[in-house]
């Protein structure tokens, strides 16, 4: 009798271990371990004329990241361009998500979650490319309107905020679902405008949906080097600076990747202090 | 909070160790000698498969164009099973080329010495290429593809980079680089350049002819000011610039759109764009002269099929075969018998094949070194260097 319960925790935690392993090391050696090797040659050289990687202990390439104006400049662009992406999806999909949420009818919010979530089964490079299309300067936009931004900054954050939008619908849209329809109608009963109840009982209920919409949109934009090429004119963001760098210096290209690296981490810290990843 | 402190530790050393013991191994190559190989002896049976890194339109098997297709005989005859990946820039190829997944490599004069001397490639052993006897001599144990007397590959042809521009547009009929440089505000926004550190010698050579007071003689060899004076242009052209090309498709696609109507080219994006396109383009060689290449097939000193390389080295440099790929790239055959078999009866005079004088007159892609490449002295600018000047060109 006092056997049985042994011998049902040993099983129980062997189950446990069964399922836990398989995605632990995927974390832990695909995932870690190939940032870690990344940022191991950080710290090694190239030899100056052949390009191949010495492996020489240095900080140089660190250094320079740090102190190279033109790695600022990328960095800082990159970082814009994330954050008016970000701002973008954000302004869309509000009201987007609070419409399909608490006004349509449940066949137009059916209908519209397909819509949100169709382009995500088109390839991304089919869609930068249809930007491509879209925005040269006798393309349709420019036929329909005579106005086009051509290729450049614009149309990258144009691009970008297309494709990482349903990233953001989603989650506001979880979020707006969330609200008990109750709390809205109390709040118009003890008096409250709807833009009073949108700002008082609606806005910090959704917060958190919006914060983890823009670490989807913000990460997303950051790494982003394809996009640019397209339709990105002359410009580069850090992305093709790390990717150019693979080739010719693959330590700097890993010192490089530092700079978004921090600036996602720095960006979750900052999401963590506002408190909205506590109910995600 | 101190159980979390101590974890932090823990990862830090546990870099820090990953760190130490990954650099204690030797470093990948370098130095003045290449590192001593052998080159293969005898050529077997094919292994049945063979991975190539080449320049777009060098390794055709008609899914581009249903008459071109050089890689279904082979296959048919060898059994190697042809598997190519384009490489867009030299560096590009460079990168490809230490993954170790490849057999060989179509390199530019400024990968070739780098490949080279990294042991990236193995020496080649010319007397099992039957064709390579009749490769130009002229083209046989330079500077770009062989070191002390042994041949690092096969030579594949060579050509200029051309200066190609949309005719409804550009009505002046250019002749000169300023089109590109000083004149290029003409088409502002419309203008395109080759997105690539090697670069900066067209810019060089046109400073070369227009600035004599630079004192630049050769675009490889640049000392300081010299570099900084290209770099200049170029910050000056980036205004006009719609955008750089590295892609060759990309090119097509922004001259057919509009989106570029001027800029550096190879004939065959020129070819791709075709006569029967609604945009019409010109290439012309501009009389300040040009940049260009000089193209050889490399064995990887890791391939894992090299029997296939060897045959497929032999195969490329066919009378026949190497005829083909000159007239669809539009460059030079490395071949002299080649120009026997061009369709186009005159093709191998048009592009000057077998003319040594005009063939040294253009300025190969080649590595830009410390000791300056055309020998003027030891205070050049090294390629690093000029990565870092494109870095910074580009912003």
């Amino acid at each position: 009798m006092a056997a049985a319960p042994i011998s049902l925790t040993v099983r129980r935690r062997a189950a446990l271990a069964f399922l836990l392993v398989p995605p632990m090391a995927w974390l832990i050696i695909a995932y870690l371990g190939s940032l870690a090797v990344l940022l191991v040659s950080a710290f090694w050289t190239t030899d100056t004329f052949t390009d191949a990687v010495v492996h020489t202990l240095t900080t140089d390439n660190i250094v320079r990241v740090l102190s190279d104006p033109t790695f600022r400049a990328v960095a800082l662009r990159t970082i814009g361009v994330a954050l008016v992406v970000t701002a973008c999806c954000i302004a869309l999909a509000v009201p987007l998500a609070l419409y399909m949420a608490k006004v349509a009818s449940p066949r137009m919010r059916l209908a519209l979650v397909v819509a949100v979530t169709t382009p995500l089964w088109a390839s991304y490079l089919v869609k930068a490319y249809s930007w491509r299309i879209m925005l040269s300067g006798e393309g349709p936009l420019a036929w329909a309107t005579g106005y086009t931004p051509g290729y450049g900054l614009t149309a990258t954050v144009i691009t970008l905020t297309y494709l990482w939008l349903p990233y953001m619908i989603i989650p506001v849209f979880a979020a707006f679902e969330r609200v008990p329809d109750s709390l809205i109608d109390a709040s118009s009963d003890l008096g409250a405008s709807d833009a009073s109840t949108l700002r008082m009982v609606v806005a910090p209920l959704v917060f958190p949906g919006i914060a983890a919409g823009s670490i989807f949109t913000f990460s997303l934009s950051l790494g982003d080097y394809i996009a640019v090429t397209i339709v990105g004119g002359p410009s580069q963001l850090i992305g093709n600076v790390i990717y150019e760098k693979l080739s010719t210096n693959q330590p700097l290209a890993g010192a490089l990747s530092l700079i978004p690296l921090t600036a996602v981490i720095l960006y979750l810290l900052a999401m963590r202090r506002t408190g909205a990843l506590e109910n995600v | 909070m101190k159980f979390n402190v101590l974890r932090t530790g823990f990862t830090l050393a546990a870099c820090a160790a990953l760190v130490v013991a990954c650099s204690s191994s030797q470093s990948g190559g370098g130095g003045q000698t290449p590192p001593k190989m052998e080159p293969l002896s005898a050529v077997g049976q094919g292994e049945g498969a063979l991975n190539l890194i080449a320049w777009a339109g060098y390794v055709e098997n008609g899914s581009n164009d249903k008459t071109v297709d050089w890689v279904t005989p082979f296959e048919k005859a060898t059994g190697c099973k042809v598997n190519a990946t384009i490489g867009n820039t030299s560096d590009e190829m460079l990168k490809l080329m230490r993954t170790g997944q490849y057999d060989g490599v179509s390199a530019s004069g400024d990968a070739s010495l780098r490949l080279v001397f990294a042991g990236d490639v193995a020496p080649v052993n010319t007397s099992l290429v039957p064709n390579y006897a009749t490769i130009s001599p002229f083209l046989k144990d330079k500077s770009w593809n062989s070191v002390n007397g042994q041949m690092y590959g096969i030579p594949h042809g060579w050509g200029a980079n051309l200066l190609m521009y949309n005719t409804a547009v550009v009505t002046d009929a250019p002749d000169s680089w300023a089109a590109v440089f000083t004149d290029a505000g003409k088409y502002k926004g419309k203008v395109t350049a080759y997105d690539s550190p090697t670069y900066i010698a067209d810019a060089a050579l046109y400073l070369s002819k227009t600035k004599p007071e630079l004192g630049i003689k050769d675009p490889y060899s640049l000392t300081s000011e010299q570099l900084d004076a290209a770099t200049e242009l170029l910050k000056a052209q980036k205004e006009n610039i719609s955008e750089y090309w590295s892609d060759y498709t990309k090119e097509v696609q922004a001259f057919e759109s509009g989106t570029s109507v001027i800029g550096t080219t190879w004939q065959v994006i020129a070819n791709t764009i075709g006569t029967e396109n609604k945009v019409h383009v010109n290439t012309v060689l501009p009389k300040e002269g040009a940049t260009g290449w000089s193209d050889t097939w490399m064995i990887s000193s890791k391939a894992a099929h090299p029997n296939c390389m060897y045959k497929w080295m032999d195969w490329i440099t066919s009378p026949a075969v190497n005829a083909q790929v000159a007239e669809y790239f539009g460059e030079a055959p490395a071949q002299t018998k080649a120009c026997e078999h061009t369709t186009q009866k005159d093709f191998c005079d048009i592009f000057h094949a077998t003319d040594e004088k005009f063939a040294s007159q253009l300025h190969y892609w080649t590595t830009p070194q410390k000791q300056c490449v055309d020998g003027s002295g030891d205070n050049c600018t090294t390629y690093d260097e000029w990565v870092d000047k494109w870095q910074q060109i580009k912003g």
